[in-house]
């Protein structure tokens, strides 16, 4: 298991930068923050033996999605939003909400039994890249084909939304 | 030691991060990457409880991760189309406001 010193590295990487995503007034200075956000959360990943799931962050979140992100904050040439009125009664209501949420959460995590309990020890050389690939192509098959097709089918609906005029 | 309880506090911080983003900020896009945060959260709490419910063989339980595998896969393809739209959006109206577009608002 991960050493806790490091565990609270990263944990307090990701909510910081998590916070800065939300906190910052310029989408660019967002979308970097988120960045490094999905670095530590892939870290995490690791951290929690799940050594495909991390690399799967880091390449399809840190990498396209983000670069995607980037390539329409550039093309909508998005500025730092200037102040306007903030809706007092929304503003409250919405960090209310959100701070009720998490207390409840905390509640109920507190009362969980085995969310005190240390993780268990793996046997060594566990590769958990050819189980997750075995379960992935035969319990699950018929799900990763629809997949597939989702996959298909954004990309067709991509093409057809970018299009300067629709026939 | 690092137990279960503390990814799950950690992510239900992210989620409340992601969730108080999409309740206060205005800006569309911070909207989406805000959604991304909270889809983040559940991943994680996803792959803790993978990693603390061992099987009979002494692995993690990998459906979780399999689980965590379509939802990457179906994020990404999400914020392709969504992005998309905010586009087409910018296009008609050139604005990312969300209270500049309300013709639907009752």
């Amino acid at each position: 298991m991960i050493p806790p010193f490091l565990f609270w590295t990263f944990a307090l990487l990701l909510l910081v930068f998590g916070a800065a995503v939300v906190l910052n007034r310029n989408p660019i200075a967002s979308a970097l923050s988120l960045v490094i956000s999905f670095i530590a959360l892939s870290a995490l990943f690791m951290s929690l033996d799940a050594f495909f799931i991390g690399i799967m962050q880091v390449l399809v979140y840190a990498g396209a999605v983000m670069v995607l992100f980037l390539f329409i904050i550039m093309l909508l040439d998005l500025r730092a939003e200037e102040r306007r009125k903030i809706n007092v009664v929304a503003t409250t209501g919405g960090a209310l909400v959100a701070l009720a949420f998490f207390a409840q959460l905390y509640l109920v995590i507190g009362q969980l039994r085995i969310a005190s309990q240390p993780f268990a020890p793996l046997p060594p050389k566990t590769d958990d890249v050819r189980n997750v690939g075995a379960l992935l192509f035969s319990n699950f098959n018929l799900p990763f084909q629809i997949i597939g097709v989702l996959v298909l089918v954004a990309t067709v609906g991509v093409i057809v939304l970018s299009k300067r005029e629709l026939r | 030691m690092v137990t279960l309880g503390d990814y799950l506090v950690v992510s239900g911080l992210l989620f409340t991060i992601g969730f108080a983003g999409v309740m206060l900020r205005r800006n569309i896009i911070i909207i989406f990457m805000s959604l991304e945060l909270m889809l983040n959260a559940a991943n994680l709490s996803l792959v803790a409880f993978s990693r603390a419910r061992l099987g009979p063989n002494g692995l993690p339980d990998y459906n979780a991760q399999v689980f965590v595998f379509f939802i990457i896969t179906v994020a990404a393809a999400e914020v392709a189309v969504g992005l998309a739209i905010i586009v087409a959006l910018y296009r008609a109206r050139q604005t990312t406001h969300v209270e500049d577009i309300s013709t639907l608002k009752f």
